[in-house]
């Protein structure tokens, strides 16, 4: 099914946003969309959204490519994305993520074996003040997690383990 | 501190972020009396006049960059650079999060000024939620009749609409942040021609740090006399610093350009932790030169012109505080990473430099202290300087050859 079919509402609304002559603008917002379901995107949705601005299927995999919060893998449901840079390292944030590895058994890049929870180190989130912090980010979006610890990280972690199993 | 708040007002009327708080604290009269009173000309006068400097880094003059707009092509955009990812950076964030009509009414006056019937606010794609949030914002100044057609009962129309990145520093720059609404990759543009004549979709635009913005209603309702009256004869008005780092309360503290390094550090970060001395300060973020901090220092009034004397810039004053536990190997170590990670690869001094400045520092930090590793180091970083495409080339060098020059002694274990 294609985006337009699914989300025939955001698509919409997405297009409104730039003059309809410079509808590739809409490439971003619409990879997002077909993030949304898995968490990554497919070819076939590449191929779709290129059809649907009217651009080659390369320049829609070459956005992909570049924006690193674009996947084009299946990896954890949830991407904890600790942020390791100066500021939050200053004030602790590569003793965070160690022990945050140690107590989830997997390395930094690493997926917890139930697919759960994808471990990364990213660059500054403009959240310097409250290290250490991570954001999580999921098909449906992003969630700041700032002035955290390792206990209620993995608190965090297993309330959505719960959910996961009850749904 | 008893100076009530011009950017953060919210620390001082907290809900402010609803349409009818900021409206019933004079919200949006700026905005009607350009409409309805100004010719746009007018409205750059009176911000060339304020002394406004662009908050995003370059401190370039507000008013004198909207009057290089090409009024010969049309139609003309304002982009709004929500983007702040400088690592040390989030006060634009807390003024969206806090304060957002104040911001939107920002840009609404940037673009009356400018002659723009459309606005995007770039955000980087980590602000999700506060994308979210611009939005019912924007929709409820629709329904208040502050934005759209039509306003004020003039033939001015606008449109503000917000556009999310997806994790790229480099479109902080304002060209690659451009490519990137057009819907390519965020790699910076050759320049000239500047987007005051070559913007978005090729037209004339003007790019405005959201601080910068922010400042517009303000001047606008006070006049550009009390604007200059703050700060210093360089740097007028007020500036958020995001202070952090080894300080005990790190945060966003806004303040009249010339307080000094000690105020800021001392008096509203509440000192070092364990009371440890500074033993140096990035003023700009990762981007910035280290200032090996002494008395002299710390007693600097901080504006764009007095921060250059220390041989570093003021920048976005994202202000990180080093003290004596830190080591510059380790230091750079984490910002050369950073730069490695977010040169674009368009040019090749930046997408090698980077990565040979990378191996270098591992070695370096993995015991291998010997000169020749640390002056190749110097010397890569050096060779690229003012060969690199944008800023983000020579901003990866600043650090290394600062922390090399002015820290010797952290890099002889
Ligand atoms: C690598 C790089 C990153 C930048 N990042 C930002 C940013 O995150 N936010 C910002 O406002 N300006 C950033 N800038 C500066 C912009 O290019 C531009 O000068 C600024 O948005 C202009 O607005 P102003 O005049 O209001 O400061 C960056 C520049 C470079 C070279
Ligand atoms: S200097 Fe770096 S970031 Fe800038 S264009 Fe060249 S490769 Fe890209
Ligand atoms: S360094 Fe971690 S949020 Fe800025």
């Amino acid at each position: 099914m294609s985006l337009a079919e699914k989300y025939p509402k955001e698509v919409k609304q997405i297009l409104a946003k730039y003059p309809p002559e410079h509808k590739r603008s809409a490439v971003m917002p619409l990879l997002y969309l077909a993030q949304r379901e898995d968490g990554y995107i497919t070819k076939e949705a590449m191929q779709d959204i290129a059809d649907a601005l009217e651009i080659s299927v390369t320049d829609v995999g070459s956005v992909v490519g570049f924006y690193t919060l674009y996947h084009d893998k299946k990896e954890g449901k949830y991407r904890m994305q600790v942020c390791t840079d100066l500021p939050c390292a200053l004030r602790g944030a590569d003793q965070f993520m160690e022990s945050l590895c140690s107590n989830l058994g997997i390395k930094v890049g690493e997926t917890t074996a139930d697919g759960l929870v994808t471990l990364e180190a990213v660059t500054c989130l403009a959240a310097c003040d409250r290290a250490p912090m991570f954001q999580i980010q999921s098909g449906d979006g992003l969630k700041y997690y700032e002035d955290m610890n390792v206990d209620k990280t993995m608190e965090l972690i297993e309330a959505l383990r719960k959910a996961e199993s009850n749904s | 501190m008893l100076m009530t708040h011009i950017l953060l007002r919210h620390r001082d009327i907290p809900d402010i972020n609803k349409l009818n708080v900021y409206k019933s604290n004079g919200g949006f009269e700026a905005f009607k009396k350009v409409v309805t009173k100004m010719k746009p000309g007018e409205v750059t006068d009176a911000v060339k006049a304020s002394g406004l400097r662009g908050r995003g880094g370059a401190g370039f003059p507000t008013g004198v960059k909207w009057s290089f707009i090409d009024n010969k092509i049309w139609p003309h955009y304002v982009v709004a650079n929500a983007d702040e990812s400088e690592p040390g950076t989030f006060k634009d964030r807390e003024i969206m999060e806090s304060n957002p009509f104040q911001f939107l009414e920002g840009v609404a006056i940037a673009s009356y000024a400018v002659g723009a019937n459309a606005a995007y606010v770039y955000l980087r794609g980590e602000f999700w939620q506060v994308a979210k949030f611009l939005d019912e914002k924007i929709a409820e100044m629709g329904e208040a009749g502050v934005l759209g057609e039509n306003l004020f009962g003039t033939d001015y129309s606008l449109h503000i609409y917000t556009h999310l990145g997806a994790g790229a520093y480099i479109c902080g720059e304002e060209t690659a942040m451009l490519e990137s609404i057009e819907g390519k990759r965020g790699t910076p543009r050759i320049r000239p021609p500047f987007p005051a004549v070559y913007g978005l979709y090729g037209k004339p635009t003007v790019v405005n740090n959201v601080e910068t913005l922010t400042n517009l209603p303000m001047i606008l309702a006070n006049g550009a006399d009390w604007y200059k009256n703050m700060g210093t004869p360089d740097s007028a008005g007020v500036k958020v610093f995001s202070l952090s780092g080894r300080v005990r309360k790190p945060g966003n503290y806004e303040l009249p350009f010339g307080t000094t390094f000690r105020q800021l550090i001392y008096e509203h970060g509440g000192g070092v932790q364990e009371g440890r001395p500074v033993k140096a300060i990035m003023p700009a973020g990762a981007s910035s030169s280290f200032i090996a901090a002494d008395e002299k220092v710390l007693d600097t009034q901080m504006d764009y012109a007095a921060v250059r004397t220390l041989g570093a810039d003021l920048g976005s004053a994202s202000v990180i505080v080093i003290d004596d536990t830190v080591s510059m190997d380790w230091v750079i170590n984490k910002t050369i990473h950073f730069f490695k990670h977010e040169s674009c690869g368009k040019c090749t001094p930046c997408r090698e430099g980077t990565y040979w400045m990378m191996h270098l520092i591992e070695d370096i930090r993995d015991g291998g202290h010997s000169t020749d590793n640390v002056d190749l180091l110097l010397n890569v970083a050096k060779q690229m300087q003012n060969k690199c495409l944008c800023p983000l080339g020579e901003f990866s060098t600043m650090a290394v050859v600062t922390g090399i020059e002015r820290f010797a002694q952290d890099f002889t274990k």
